[in-house]
């Protein structure tokens, strides 16, 4: 019997292919640390102490700079991954919760919730390039993959605003579903998917000609209609799927890119926000912020396999080789 | 060792062919099940997710929950339908026909109670297969795992129906065994509700789950559905089937019927 149990274990660890020594970086919003997870043992590894309220996090293009919205010290932290040591502070203006890199690997583009604006900074020389206006609760962010585009979008004003990042102007807006939350191009930059938190769609925006293609609506089957909240969006490399996070119906839509029909909900823990593949896209990772963990999905098979406890509220998530 | 055989498979036979012939039995031990996952488990239904508990490494729906228990639903009630049967062979006689033979009498309640488990185990596997056509789906490797474990609860729970049988005197009293064993066995249990969510209710309500054998054998049919093995559940049940069985074959009296036979 426990022979059986070992080979069973054996052939599940095989069948399930888990992403090897990728390693996940989470938010503690209310811990005001990141947690270190190793994804092929799914264990936390390490928990390192950071600035406060740490939410919106991203990585250099060669990944080896980690760099942390810690919004209540008002500040974007830079951690070298190799030490784990906060090596620089950038100038982000106040409260930055959401920021997007340029593929220069220069330019970060950061939202400044309570003011209105769209900081600029050099990462490197750490100076303010500009700040440019856009609408009431700036939140998402994002830049095109040719860094053509800079997205906002505003939580009141219910737009997504079209940075254009040569002249560091506003151009122009497209208005969405109520409070839109994230952002996020497809790998062609096409297309600009964003989500609405209290609208609870995602529009589907046309890069070319700045106007909504498609509208996507979100219905669990028992889940009341005011708790699908949808947040983060992830879109595969290979344009099949859109991971569409929704908040507090503790599920994440699973919805083919191509035809925008949704195939599939998975359960998930409490409130999940963000998301972020491993680099071979074989695995999701969402965070789960009331009940403190990050679910792990399964892309091929679309189904979760683990919840990892992490610290209180995880928020961001991002994963390196 | 060719006539035990013999004699083993002549009764497993014979409950084979009881079973291909009662289609209305086999039917009546999916209904129960169905209707407690299809509408019970949908009425109550938690689409938000239950808190994680051993052995399940995520968040699950209710339905997902349920699926052990009611699979060891199906082995209660036909361990006690068993015993049901056995009243009646031995009232009507086709027990005391099977007792004439030259055989030990423990190795042909054994065969009994092993055949009745056979029988079970179908009707488990039947469910488990709507159940995952309509979405519980757990490993496939489980599917297999939880075969050695549903077979001991499964002999397990026949063991102690043959116990109980061996005190029953009339048929009707079935309705009793099902109010004072059945019932209490199963809703005092750990196979419609998490033991934690019971004892924020009451404490001593959530001993008396924690104490109930039924409790161990769901857990270790859930864990084993799941690739892990429960060592305190699989003990306990291990040794409560040697006692129930040994106590069963001890306590059986053929002459029971006959003597209240009328004359």
């Amino acid at each position: 019997m426990r022979r059986l149990f070992v080979y069973s274990a054996l052939a599940s660890a095989l069948l399930s292919a888990p992403s090897f020594a990728a390693t996940a970086y989470i938010s503690n919003e209310k811990d005001n640390s990141i947690s270190v997870i190793d994804v092929a043992t799914q264990t936390v590894t390490a928990t390192l102490p950071v600035g406060k309220r740490p939410r919106g996090l991203l990585l250099s293009s060669d990944n080896t700079l980690l760099y942390i919205c810690a919004s209540d010290s008002d500040t974007v932290q830079v951690m070298d991954l190799a030490t784990r040591q906060i090596i620089k502070q950038l100038p982000s203006g106040a409260d930055p919760e959401q920021f997007a890199l340029h593929p220069n690997d220069r330019w970060l583009y950061i939202s400044n919730e309570d003011d209105s604006l769209v900081t600029v900074v050099d990462t490197q020389d750490s100076k303010v390039l500009a700040q440019v206006d856009v609408g009431v609760e700036p939140e998402g962010m994002a830049v095109s993959p040719d860094g053509k585009w800079a997205i906002n979008t505003s939580e009141t004003t219910n737009m997504v605003h079209w940075i254009d990042t040569a002249t560091q102007t506003l151009v122009d807006s497209t208005l969405v579903d109520q409070r839109p939350r994230h952002v996020e191009f497809n790998k062609d930059g096409s297309q600009l998917w964003a989500s609405a938190e209290i609208g609870g769609t995602v529009s589907v925006i046309d890069v070319a000609s700045r106007s909504i293609i498609k509208t996507l609506k979100f219905q669990i089957k028992g889940v009341h209609p005011d708790k699908v909240q949808p947040v983060g969006v992830k879109l595969t490399r290979d344009g099949k799927y859109a991971f569409v996070a929704l908040g507090p119906a503790n599920h994440i839509a699973v919805v083919d890119a191509k035809t925008f029909e949704v195939l599939d909900y998975l359960l998930v823990g409490r409130r999940v926000w963000h998301m972020a593949f491993t680099p071979d896209e074989k695995t999701l990772l969402a965070t789960n912020g009331i009940s403190g963990d990050v679910s792990v999905v399964d892309v091929d098979s679309l189904k979760v396999t683990k919840s990892i406890k992490v610290g209180r509220y995880p928020w961001g998530v991002v994963v390196t080789p | 060792m060719n006539a035990y055989w013999q004699c083993l498979c002549g009764i497993v036979i014979r409950e084979w062919l009881r079973f291909v012939l009662q289609r209305t039995r086999f039917l009546s031990a999916l209904v129960r099940p169905l209707l407690w996952l299809l509408v019970f488990a949908a009425g109550f239904r938690a689409a938000l997710g239950i808190a994680i508990i051993a052995p399940y490494d995520t968040y699950i729906t209710y339905e997902t929950y349920i699926v052990p228990g009611l699979a060891c639903m199906i082995l209660l009630f036909n361990g006690m339908q068993g015993s049901l049967s056995m009243v009646y062979d031995r009232e009507m006689g086709s027990m005391r026909v099977l007792l004439t033979s030259p055989l030990p009498r423990a190795f042909l309640l054994a065969s009994k109670l092993l055949a009745t488990a056979l029988i079970s185990l179908l009707q488990v596997y039947a469910f488990l297969a709507i159940a995952w056509v309509y979405g519980v789906q757990p490993p496939a490797w489980g599917l297999l795992a939880a075969l050695p474990a549903l077979l001991l609860v499964a002999v397990l729970l026949s063991a102690m129906g043959l116990l109980l049988s061996n005190g029953i005197r009339q048929l009707e009293n079935f309705a009793g065994v099902m109010n004072f064993v059945i019932f209490p066995l199963f809703f005092l249990s750990s196979a419609l509700y998490p033991l934690w969510k019971m004892r924020e209710s009451s404490q001593w309500l959530y001993w008396l789950c924690a104490l109930n054998p039924f409790s161990h054998a769901v857990e270790l049919v859930r864990f084993a559905l799941y690739e892990r093995f429960n060592g305190l559940a699989m003990g306990v049940c291990l040794v409560l089937t040697v006692i129930f069985s040994v106590l069963a074959v001890i306590s059986f009296n053929p002459q029971h019927a006959a003597v209240r036979r009328p004359s």
